[in-house]
Protein backbone atom coordinates (compact mmCIF):
# COMPACT_ATOMS: atom_id res chain seq x y z
CA UNK A 1 0.00 0.00 0.00
CA UNK A 2 1.34 3.56 -0.92
CA UNK A 3 1.06 6.79 1.17
CA UNK A 4 -2.70 8.51 0.30
CA UNK A 5 -0.57 11.92 0.30
CA UNK A 6 2.60 11.67 -1.40
CA UNK A 7 1.53 8.80 -2.96
CA UNK A 8 5.28 7.28 -3.32
CA UNK A 9 6.62 5.87 0.18
CA UNK A 10 5.24 2.63 1.57
CA UNK A 11 2.19 3.46 3.89
CA UNK A 12 3.33 2.98 7.41
CA UNK A 13 0.70 4.82 9.68
CA UNK A 14 -2.82 3.77 9.38
CA UNK A 15 -5.03 6.98 10.75
CA UNK A 16 -8.75 6.59 11.52
CA UNK A 17 -10.43 9.70 11.95
CA UNK A 18 -13.73 10.34 13.06
CA UNK A 19 -15.75 13.26 11.78
CA UNK A 20 -19.95 13.48 12.79
CA UNK A 21 -19.90 9.78 13.03
CA UNK A 22 -18.30 9.54 9.87
CA UNK A 23 -15.19 7.40 9.51
CA UNK A 24 -12.66 8.00 7.35
CA UNK A 25 -9.33 6.21 6.50
CA UNK A 26 -5.94 7.31 5.85
CA UNK A 27 -3.21 5.67 5.39
CA UNK A 28 0.46 7.45 5.27
CA UNK A 29 4.35 7.15 5.19
CA UNK A 30 6.48 7.63 8.09
CA UNK A 31 7.05 11.77 6.97
CA UNK A 32 3.49 12.50 5.46
CA UNK A 33 2.44 11.46 9.04
CA UNK A 34 4.62 13.42 10.88
CA UNK A 35 3.76 16.11 8.84
CA UNK A 36 -0.39 15.89 9.38
CA UNK A 37 0.32 15.27 12.79
CA UNK A 38 1.98 18.90 12.96
CA UNK A 39 -1.30 20.18 11.52
CA UNK A 40 -3.62 18.29 13.71
CA UNK A 41 -1.34 19.52 16.80
CA UNK A 42 -2.06 23.09 15.50
CA UNK A 43 -5.56 22.62 14.84
CA UNK A 44 -6.69 20.93 17.90
CA UNK A 45 -4.37 21.87 20.41
CA UNK A 46 -4.60 21.88 24.02
CA UNK A 47 -3.44 25.47 24.05
CA UNK A 48 -6.82 26.57 22.00
CA UNK A 49 -8.70 24.96 23.98
CA UNK A 50 -7.95 26.15 26.76
CA UNK A 51 -7.80 29.41 25.20
CA UNK A 52 -11.18 28.85 24.55
CA UNK A 53 -12.07 28.20 28.02
CA UNK A 54 -10.67 31.37 29.85
CA UNK A 55 -12.17 33.48 27.37
CA UNK A 56 -15.88 32.39 27.76
CA UNK A 57 -14.74 32.24 31.86
CA UNK A 58 -15.90 35.05 33.66
CA UNK A 59 -12.27 36.03 34.44
CA UNK A 60 -13.08 39.33 36.31
CA UNK A 61 -12.75 41.51 33.10
CA UNK A 62 -9.40 43.38 33.23
CA UNK A 63 -9.62 46.20 30.58
CA UNK A 64 -7.64 44.82 27.48
CA UNK A 65 -4.52 46.64 27.77
CA UNK A 66 -4.39 45.54 31.48
CA UNK A 67 -4.83 41.66 30.63
CA UNK A 68 -2.18 42.31 27.85
CA UNK A 69 0.73 43.33 30.71
CA UNK A 70 -0.16 40.95 33.25
CA UNK A 71 3.07 39.17 34.31
CA UNK A 72 4.10 36.83 36.86
CA UNK A 73 7.00 38.12 38.64
CA UNK A 74 8.86 35.18 39.34
CA UNK A 75 9.16 33.69 36.46
CA UNK A 76 8.43 36.21 33.67
CA UNK A 77 5.72 34.03 31.96
CA UNK A 78 3.03 36.83 30.20
CA UNK A 79 -0.55 35.77 30.95
CA UNK A 80 -1.29 36.00 27.17
CA UNK A 81 1.57 33.72 26.65
CA UNK A 82 -0.16 31.40 28.93
CA UNK A 83 -3.42 31.95 26.73
CA UNK A 84 -1.43 31.17 24.09
CA UNK A 85 0.16 27.63 24.97
CA UNK A 86 -1.68 26.49 28.38
CA UNK A 87 0.77 25.89 30.30
CA UNK A 88 2.00 27.50 33.30
CA UNK A 89 5.93 29.10 33.86
CA UNK A 90 6.28 28.17 38.24
CA UNK A 91 4.16 27.63 40.93
CA UNK A 92 3.28 31.44 41.36
CA UNK A 93 1.97 31.96 38.28
CA UNK A 94 -0.95 30.04 40.21
CA UNK A 95 -1.35 33.43 42.74
CA UNK A 96 -0.36 36.23 39.80
CA UNK A 97 -3.22 34.79 37.95
CA UNK A 98 -5.31 33.87 40.01
CA UNK A 99 -8.23 36.13 39.20
CA UNK A 100 -8.38 34.09 35.81
CA UNK A 101 -7.95 30.66 36.63
CA UNK A 102 -10.50 30.06 39.26
CA UNK A 103 -12.96 29.89 36.89
CA UNK A 104 -10.92 28.24 34.27
CA UNK A 105 -9.74 25.48 36.54
CA UNK A 106 -13.61 25.28 37.76
CA UNK A 107 -14.18 24.92 33.62
CA UNK A 108 -12.29 21.90 33.40
CA UNK A 109 -12.56 19.85 36.55
CA UNK A 110 -16.36 21.14 37.27
CA UNK A 111 -14.69 22.38 40.51
CA UNK A 112 -12.14 24.18 42.21
CA UNK A 113 -12.62 22.98 45.50
CA UNK A 114 -9.34 20.82 46.25
CA UNK A 115 -9.84 17.85 48.48
CA UNK A 116 -7.05 15.41 48.11
CA UNK A 117 -3.80 14.59 49.83
CA UNK A 118 -1.63 17.52 51.57
CA UNK A 119 1.97 15.98 51.24
CA UNK A 120 3.62 14.83 54.18
CA UNK A 121 5.85 17.44 56.12
CA UNK A 122 4.14 20.19 54.02
CA UNK A 123 4.52 23.31 56.67
CA UNK A 124 7.58 22.73 58.17
CA UNK A 125 9.63 22.25 55.03
CA UNK A 126 8.03 25.18 53.47
CA UNK A 127 10.74 27.73 53.72
CA UNK A 128 13.89 24.63 54.95
CA UNK A 129 14.19 23.47 51.41
CA UNK A 130 14.43 26.47 49.24
CA UNK A 131 18.37 27.05 48.21
CA UNK A 132 19.65 30.72 49.20
CA UNK A 133 18.74 33.04 46.73
CA UNK A 134 15.31 31.99 45.59
CA UNK A 135 12.22 33.74 46.12
CA UNK A 136 9.93 31.73 48.69
CA UNK A 137 6.97 30.16 47.17
CA UNK A 138 4.34 30.14 49.31
CA UNK A 139 2.34 33.07 47.26
CA UNK A 140 0.61 34.86 50.18
CA UNK A 141 4.23 35.33 52.29
CA UNK A 142 5.14 36.93 49.01
CA UNK A 143 5.87 40.80 48.34
CA UNK A 144 5.75 40.41 45.08
CA UNK A 145 3.05 37.98 44.52
CA UNK A 146 1.18 40.25 46.55
CA UNK A 147 1.54 42.96 44.75
CA UNK A 148 0.33 41.80 41.85
CA UNK A 149 -2.79 40.09 43.17
CA UNK A 150 -3.16 43.94 44.28
CA UNK A 151 -2.83 44.97 40.81
CA UNK A 152 -5.64 42.53 39.43
CA UNK A 153 -8.06 42.88 42.18
CA UNK A 154 -7.69 46.87 41.35
CA UNK A 155 -8.05 45.70 37.30
CA UNK A 156 -11.28 43.74 38.72
CA UNK A 157 -12.47 46.14 40.65
CA UNK A 158 -12.71 43.88 43.37
CA UNK A 159 -11.92 47.16 45.58
CA UNK A 160 -12.47 45.25 49.12
CA UNK A 161 -10.22 42.39 48.08
CA UNK A 162 -7.75 45.07 47.40
CA UNK A 163 -7.74 46.68 50.52
CA UNK A 164 -7.28 43.04 52.34
CA UNK A 165 -4.30 42.90 50.24
CA UNK A 166 -2.88 46.11 50.44
CA UNK A 167 -2.98 45.63 54.23
CA UNK A 168 -1.02 42.37 54.20
CA UNK A 169 1.45 44.32 52.21
CA UNK A 170 1.58 46.97 54.66
CA UNK A 171 2.19 44.55 57.50
CA UNK A 172 4.91 42.85 55.32
CA UNK A 173 7.05 45.79 54.67
CA UNK A 174 6.78 46.74 58.71
CA UNK A 175 7.96 43.42 59.41
CA UNK A 176 11.26 43.81 57.10
CA UNK B 1 20.65 -1.62 35.02
CA UNK B 2 21.77 -1.34 31.57
CA UNK B 3 19.46 -0.73 28.84
CA UNK B 4 19.98 -4.24 26.90
CA UNK B 5 18.42 -5.73 30.56
CA UNK B 6 15.32 -4.80 29.86
CA UNK B 7 15.70 -6.88 26.56
CA UNK B 8 15.42 -9.81 28.81
CA UNK B 9 11.81 -9.21 30.39
CA UNK B 10 9.39 -7.40 30.50
CA UNK B 11 7.42 -5.36 33.10
CA UNK B 12 5.81 -7.07 36.13
CA UNK B 13 3.04 -5.87 35.16
CA UNK B 14 2.25 -7.62 31.74
CA UNK B 15 2.25 -11.00 33.96
CA UNK B 16 -1.52 -11.52 32.35
CA UNK B 17 -3.14 -12.15 36.01
CA UNK B 18 -4.67 -10.15 38.75
CA UNK B 19 -8.47 -9.04 39.14
CA UNK B 20 -10.81 -9.17 35.67
CA UNK B 21 -7.27 -10.00 33.62
CA UNK B 22 -9.62 -11.55 31.44
CA UNK B 23 -10.78 -8.26 30.10
CA UNK B 24 -8.49 -5.66 31.71
CA UNK B 25 -4.86 -5.80 30.70
CA UNK B 26 -3.17 -3.28 33.64
CA UNK B 27 -3.82 -0.47 36.09
CA UNK B 28 -2.04 2.69 36.18
CA UNK B 29 -1.82 5.70 38.30
CA UNK B 30 0.40 8.45 37.67
CA UNK B 31 1.19 11.83 39.79
CA UNK B 32 2.70 15.24 38.78
CA UNK B 33 4.87 17.08 41.62
CA UNK B 34 6.73 19.86 40.88
CA UNK B 35 9.76 21.39 43.48
CA UNK B 36 8.40 24.34 44.64
CA UNK B 37 12.28 25.89 44.76
CA UNK B 38 12.36 25.61 40.87
CA UNK B 39 10.71 27.12 37.99
CA UNK B 40 8.72 24.49 35.75
CA UNK B 41 10.33 22.57 33.46
CA UNK B 42 9.38 24.42 30.21
CA UNK B 43 10.38 27.76 32.07
CA UNK B 44 14.10 26.43 33.22
CA UNK B 45 16.97 26.65 31.48
CA UNK B 46 19.61 23.70 30.77
CA UNK B 47 21.81 24.38 33.78
CA UNK B 48 18.56 24.51 36.19
CA UNK B 49 16.88 21.55 34.95
CA UNK B 50 20.60 19.72 34.86
CA UNK B 51 20.38 20.76 39.10
CA UNK B 52 17.05 19.59 39.12
CA UNK B 53 18.00 16.28 37.99
CA UNK B 54 20.71 16.49 40.55
CA UNK B 55 19.14 17.24 42.96
CA UNK B 56 16.71 14.41 42.31
CA UNK B 57 19.39 11.87 42.14
CA UNK B 58 20.90 12.84 45.45
CA UNK B 59 17.10 12.02 47.55
CA UNK B 60 16.56 9.09 45.47
CA UNK B 61 19.55 7.74 46.93
CA UNK B 62 18.75 8.15 50.07
CA UNK B 63 15.11 6.62 49.93
CA UNK B 64 15.01 3.17 50.38
CA UNK B 65 11.06 3.49 48.89
CA UNK B 66 13.31 3.32 45.78
CA UNK B 67 15.99 1.20 46.16
CA UNK B 68 17.30 -1.07 43.35
CA UNK B 69 16.17 1.41 40.71
CA UNK B 70 18.50 2.73 37.66
CA UNK B 71 18.02 6.30 36.99
CA UNK B 72 18.38 7.08 33.33
CA UNK B 73 19.69 10.04 31.71
CA UNK B 74 18.33 10.63 28.73
CA UNK B 75 21.65 12.31 26.98
CA UNK B 76 23.68 9.39 27.64
CA UNK B 77 21.61 7.59 25.95
CA UNK B 78 20.73 7.18 21.46
CA UNK B 79 17.45 7.79 19.97
CA UNK B 80 16.96 3.65 19.71
CA UNK B 81 17.42 3.81 23.88
CA UNK B 82 15.15 6.12 24.34
CA UNK B 83 11.95 4.87 22.06
CA UNK B 84 12.74 1.38 24.03
CA UNK B 85 11.85 3.27 27.27
CA UNK B 86 8.85 4.38 25.52
CA UNK B 87 7.73 1.54 23.95
CA UNK B 88 7.82 -0.09 27.00
CA UNK B 89 5.24 2.48 28.70
CA UNK B 90 8.15 3.97 30.94
CA UNK B 91 8.00 7.58 29.68
CA UNK B 92 5.95 9.55 27.55
CA UNK B 93 7.07 10.50 23.78
CA UNK B 94 7.60 13.78 24.62
CA UNK B 95 10.57 13.10 26.91
CA UNK B 96 12.17 10.95 23.98
CA UNK B 97 11.96 13.90 21.93
CA UNK B 98 13.71 16.60 23.72
CA UNK B 99 16.39 14.31 26.18
CA UNK B 100 18.37 17.69 27.63
CA UNK B 101 18.11 17.91 31.17
CA UNK B 102 15.84 14.99 31.43
CA UNK B 103 15.79 11.83 33.60
CA UNK B 104 13.74 8.27 33.82
CA UNK B 105 14.28 6.22 37.09
CA UNK B 106 12.87 2.79 36.81
CA UNK B 107 12.60 0.52 39.59
CA UNK B 108 13.93 -3.28 39.30
CA UNK B 109 10.60 -4.56 38.01
CA UNK B 110 9.47 -1.60 36.15
CA UNK B 111 6.49 -1.44 38.45
CA UNK B 112 7.70 2.58 39.34
CA UNK B 113 9.05 4.82 37.24
CA UNK B 114 9.32 8.56 37.56
CA UNK B 115 10.56 11.03 34.37
CA UNK B 116 12.49 14.22 35.83
CA UNK B 117 11.76 17.27 33.76
CA UNK B 118 9.27 16.34 31.06
CA UNK B 119 6.42 18.80 31.28
CA UNK B 120 6.20 18.67 35.16
CA UNK B 121 9.65 18.29 37.23
CA UNK B 122 8.39 14.51 38.60
CA UNK B 123 6.17 12.42 36.52
CA UNK B 124 5.68 9.24 39.30
CA UNK B 125 3.80 5.98 37.47
CA UNK B 126 2.81 3.39 39.05
CA UNK B 127 1.88 0.19 36.71
CA UNK B 128 -0.11 -2.78 38.14
CA UNK B 129 -1.28 -6.32 36.16
CA UNK B 130 -5.29 -6.21 36.14
CA UNK B 131 -7.93 -4.06 37.31
CA UNK B 132 -5.56 -3.36 40.55
CA UNK B 133 -5.88 0.65 40.75
CA UNK B 134 -6.17 0.46 44.38
CA UNK B 135 -2.80 -0.81 45.02
CA UNK B 136 -0.95 1.41 42.38
CA UNK B 137 -2.28 4.00 44.35
CA UNK B 138 -0.98 1.87 47.86
CA UNK B 139 2.70 2.52 46.14
CA UNK B 140 2.64 5.41 44.40
CA UNK B 141 0.73 6.94 47.34
CA UNK B 142 4.01 5.84 50.21
CA UNK B 143 6.79 6.81 47.44
CA UNK B 144 4.62 10.16 47.10
CA UNK B 145 5.36 10.69 51.07
CA UNK B 146 8.52 9.20 51.31
CA UNK B 147 10.13 11.95 48.60
CA UNK B 148 7.33 14.64 50.06
CA UNK B 149 10.07 14.44 53.35
CA UNK B 150 12.69 15.73 50.91
CA UNK B 151 11.43 17.72 48.54
CA UNK B 152 9.37 20.48 49.00
CA UNK B 153 6.81 20.24 46.44
CA UNK B 154 4.47 23.40 44.86
CA UNK B 155 1.74 23.44 46.39
CA UNK B 156 -1.40 25.09 48.02
CA UNK B 157 -4.04 24.17 50.22
CA UNK B 158 -6.58 25.95 48.51
CA UNK B 159 -5.98 24.36 44.69
CA UNK B 160 -3.84 21.48 45.95
CA UNK B 161 -0.70 20.77 43.34
CA UNK B 162 0.64 22.99 40.91
CA UNK B 163 1.19 21.69 37.61
CA UNK B 164 2.32 23.33 33.87
CA UNK B 165 -1.00 22.17 32.86
CA UNK B 166 -4.46 23.03 34.68
CA UNK B 167 -6.10 19.91 33.62
CA UNK B 168 -3.77 18.85 36.43
CA UNK B 169 -3.43 20.99 38.51
CA UNK B 170 -5.32 19.46 42.17
CA UNK B 171 -4.70 15.87 42.89
CA UNK B 172 -2.44 16.05 39.18
CA UNK B 173 -3.38 12.39 39.68
CA UNK B 174 -3.97 10.07 36.69
CA UNK B 175 -5.75 6.44 37.07
CA UNK B 176 -6.12 4.72 33.49
CA UNK B 177 -7.29 1.07 32.88
CA UNK B 178 -6.05 -0.66 29.74
CA UNK B 179 -8.87 -2.61 28.66
CA UNK B 180 -9.63 -5.25 25.75
CA UNK B 181 -13.21 -5.29 24.46
CA UNK B 182 -13.11 -7.06 21.23
CA UNK B 183 -17.15 -8.41 21.95
CA UNK B 184 -18.09 -4.54 22.08
CA UNK B 185 -16.25 -4.31 19.31
CA UNK B 186 -17.44 -7.31 16.97
CA UNK B 187 -21.13 -6.47 18.09
CA UNK B 188 -20.93 -2.93 17.37
CA UNK B 189 -21.61 -1.70 20.59
CA UNK B 190 -18.07 0.17 21.26
CA UNK B 191 -18.98 3.75 20.19
CA UNK B 192 -22.14 3.78 22.45
CA UNK B 193 -19.89 2.47 25.50
CA UNK B 194 -17.51 5.18 24.59
CA UNK B 195 -19.40 8.31 24.16
CA UNK B 196 -21.22 7.26 27.77
CA UNK B 197 -17.59 7.18 29.07
CA UNK B 198 -16.84 10.82 27.49
CA UNK B 199 -19.85 12.02 29.20
CA UNK B 200 -18.76 11.14 32.65
CA UNK B 201 -15.52 13.09 32.13
CA UNK B 202 -13.55 10.00 31.81
CA UNK B 203 -11.36 9.69 28.32
CA UNK B 204 -10.35 6.80 25.89
CA UNK B 205 -7.38 6.80 24.27
CA UNK B 206 -5.38 3.49 22.20
CA UNK B 207 -2.73 1.39 23.45
CA UNK B 208 0.27 3.16 22.62
CA UNK B 209 -1.21 6.24 24.94
CA UNK B 210 -2.30 9.40 24.56
CA UNK B 211 -2.83 10.65 20.72
CA UNK B 212 -3.01 7.41 19.38
CA UNK B 213 -5.98 5.28 18.16
CA UNK B 214 -7.50 2.46 19.38
CA UNK B 215 -5.88 -0.43 18.01
CA UNK B 216 -6.59 -4.46 18.42
CA UNK B 217 -9.39 -3.43 20.24
CA UNK B 218 -7.47 -2.50 23.26
CA UNK B 219 -8.92 0.88 24.88
CA UNK B 220 -7.25 2.84 27.48
CA UNK B 221 -10.04 5.01 30.08
CA UNK B 222 -8.64 6.93 32.63
CA UNK B 223 -10.02 10.01 34.76
CA UNK B 224 -10.05 14.02 33.51
CA UNK B 225 -10.76 16.06 36.54
CA UNK B 226 -8.82 16.56 39.59
CA UNK B 227 -10.46 19.13 41.80
CA UNK B 228 -13.51 18.43 43.45
CA UNK B 229 -12.84 14.74 44.76
CA UNK B 230 -10.20 12.88 46.72
CA UNK B 231 -7.73 10.76 45.07
CA UNK B 232 -9.57 7.55 46.40
CA UNK B 233 -13.07 8.60 45.35
CA UNK B 234 -11.52 9.58 41.75
CA UNK B 235 -9.88 6.07 41.84
CA UNK B 236 -13.36 4.73 43.13
CA UNK B 237 -15.21 6.26 40.32
CA UNK B 238 -13.12 4.77 37.12
CA UNK B 239 -13.18 1.30 39.66
CA UNK B 240 -17.51 1.63 39.41
CA UNK B 241 -17.15 2.80 35.67
CA UNK B 242 -14.70 0.01 34.45
CA UNK B 243 -16.89 -2.47 36.66
CA UNK B 244 -19.57 -1.55 34.54
CA UNK B 245 -17.77 -1.86 30.89
CA UNK B 246 -16.36 -5.32 32.12
CA UNK B 247 -20.20 -6.58 32.55
CA UNK B 248 -20.60 -5.52 28.89
CA UNK B 249 -17.89 -7.00 27.58
CA UNK B 250 -18.85 -9.93 29.30
CA UNK B 251 -22.39 -9.73 28.20
CA UNK B 252 -21.59 -9.45 24.73
CA UNK B 253 -18.86 -12.70 24.57
CA UNK B 254 -21.80 -14.91 25.76
CA UNK B 255 -23.65 -13.07 22.98
CA UNK B 256 -21.33 -14.06 20.41
CA UNK B 257 -20.63 -17.55 21.38
CA UNK B 258 -24.29 -18.26 21.98
CA UNK B 259 -24.90 -16.61 17.83
CA UNK B 260 -22.49 -18.48 16.37
CA UNK B 261 -19.73 -20.25 18.31
CA UNK B 262 -18.61 -22.06 15.38
CA UNK B 263 -17.55 -18.33 13.49
CA UNK B 264 -16.02 -17.38 16.59
CA UNK B 265 -14.03 -20.32 17.07
CA UNK B 266 -12.93 -20.18 13.25
CA UNK B 267 -11.87 -16.52 13.88
CA UNK B 268 -9.64 -17.04 16.71
CA UNK B 269 -8.05 -20.70 15.32
CA UNK B 270 -6.97 -18.91 12.01
CA UNK B 271 -5.88 -15.78 13.85
CA UNK B 272 -3.12 -18.16 15.56
CA UNK B 273 -2.34 -20.25 12.56
CA UNK B 274 -1.61 -16.83 10.89
CA UNK B 275 0.33 -15.57 14.04
CA UNK B 276 2.69 -18.91 14.15
CA UNK B 277 3.32 -19.21 10.24
CA UNK B 278 3.28 -15.54 8.88
CA UNK B 279 6.72 -14.22 7.61
CA UNK B 280 5.87 -10.49 7.62
CA UNK B 281 3.86 -8.88 9.31
CA UNK B 282 2.93 -5.46 10.37
CA UNK B 283 2.30 -4.27 13.99
CA UNK B 284 -1.61 -3.00 13.19
CA UNK B 285 -2.10 -6.91 11.69
CA UNK B 286 -0.08 -8.38 14.59
CA UNK B 287 -2.06 -6.25 17.23
CA UNK B 288 -5.76 -7.28 15.52
CA UNK B 289 -4.80 -10.81 15.24
CA UNK B 290 -3.37 -11.07 18.96
CA UNK B 291 -7.15 -9.66 20.43
CA UNK B 292 -8.29 -12.45 18.57
CA UNK B 293 -5.97 -14.62 20.29
CA UNK B 294 -6.42 -13.41 23.78
CA UNK B 295 -10.37 -13.42 23.77
CA UNK B 296 -9.73 -17.42 22.66
CA UNK B 297 -8.03 -18.18 25.67
CA UNK B 298 -10.33 -15.95 27.68
CA UNK B 299 -13.09 -17.80 26.09
CA UNK B 300 -11.55 -21.38 26.69
CA UNK B 301 -11.69 -21.76 22.71
CA UNK B 302 -7.68 -21.84 22.63
CA UNK B 303 -5.86 -23.71 25.57
CA UNK B 304 -2.18 -24.35 25.44
CA UNK B 305 -1.30 -20.19 24.78
CA UNK B 306 0.89 -18.50 27.57
CA UNK B 307 -1.20 -15.55 28.25
CA UNK B 308 2.14 -14.09 29.80
CA UNK B 309 3.61 -14.78 26.22
CA UNK B 310 1.29 -12.94 24.19
CA UNK B 311 1.37 -9.79 26.62
CA UNK B 312 5.21 -9.39 26.46
CA UNK B 313 4.79 -9.71 22.63
CA UNK B 314 2.62 -6.35 22.82
CA UNK B 315 5.72 -4.84 23.99
CA UNK B 316 8.73 -6.91 21.78
CA UNK B 317 6.96 -6.18 18.39
CA UNK B 318 7.33 -2.56 18.38
CA UNK B 319 9.99 -1.09 16.01
CA UNK B 320 12.99 0.16 18.88
CA UNK B 321 12.31 -3.64 20.29
CA UNK B 322 12.73 -5.34 17.40
CA UNK B 323 15.92 -3.22 16.41
CA UNK B 324 17.77 -3.72 20.02
CA UNK B 325 17.03 -7.58 19.65
CA UNK B 326 18.17 -7.87 16.00
CA UNK B 327 21.12 -5.45 16.93
CA UNK B 328 21.25 -3.37 14.64
CA UNK B 329 18.77 -0.58 12.25
CA UNK B 330 16.02 -1.76 10.46
CA UNK B 331 13.79 -0.21 7.69
CA UNK B 332 9.72 -0.73 7.54
CA UNK B 333 10.28 -3.96 6.01
CA UNK B 334 13.06 -5.62 7.65
CA UNK B 335 11.47 -4.75 10.83
CA UNK B 336 8.01 -6.73 9.42
CA UNK B 337 9.81 -9.84 8.99
CA UNK B 338 11.83 -9.89 11.98
CA UNK B 339 8.22 -8.99 13.70
CA UNK B 340 6.95 -12.16 12.37
CA UNK B 341 9.82 -14.36 13.01
CA UNK B 342 9.98 -12.94 17.00
CA UNK B 343 6.22 -13.76 17.12
CA UNK B 344 6.86 -17.35 15.83
CA UNK B 345 9.67 -18.31 18.23
CA UNK B 346 7.41 -16.67 21.24
CA UNK B 347 4.25 -18.47 20.53
CA UNK B 348 5.99 -21.54 19.41
CA UNK B 349 5.52 -21.88 15.76
CA UNK B 350 7.30 -24.45 13.97
CA UNK B 351 9.28 -23.38 10.54
CA UNK B 352 7.11 -25.46 8.60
Amino acid sequence: MTCDICGKKKATVHLTEIVDEQMSEMHLCEECARQKSTQMEQQFGLADLLAGLSDTSKAPASKEGEKNTLKCPRCGLAYEDFRKFGRLGCGECYTSFKEHLTGLLRKIHGSNQYLGKTPSGYQQNQMAALPEGTIALLPSENLSGLKQQLHAAIAAEDFEKAAQIRDKIRNMEKNQ
Amino acid sequence: MRIEELLNHTGEWLRGTGPSAHIVMSSRVRLARNLQAWTFPGKSGKKDLEAILKAFEEVVNRLSALKGSTLFQMTELDQVDRQLLVERHLMSHEHASNPEGKGLLVTAEEVVSIMVNEEDHLRIQVMRSGLNLSEAWDIINAIDDALAHELAFAFLPSWGFLTACPTNTGTAMRGSVMMHLPALVMTKQINKVLAAISKLSFASRGFYGEGTQASGNFYQISNQVALGHSELDIIQNINGLIRQVIEQEEQARQALALQNKPMLEDKVCRSFGLLKTARIISSQEAIELFSMVRLGLDMGILKHVDHKALNELFIMIQPAHLQKIEGKKLNAFERDTKRAAVIRQKLGGRDV
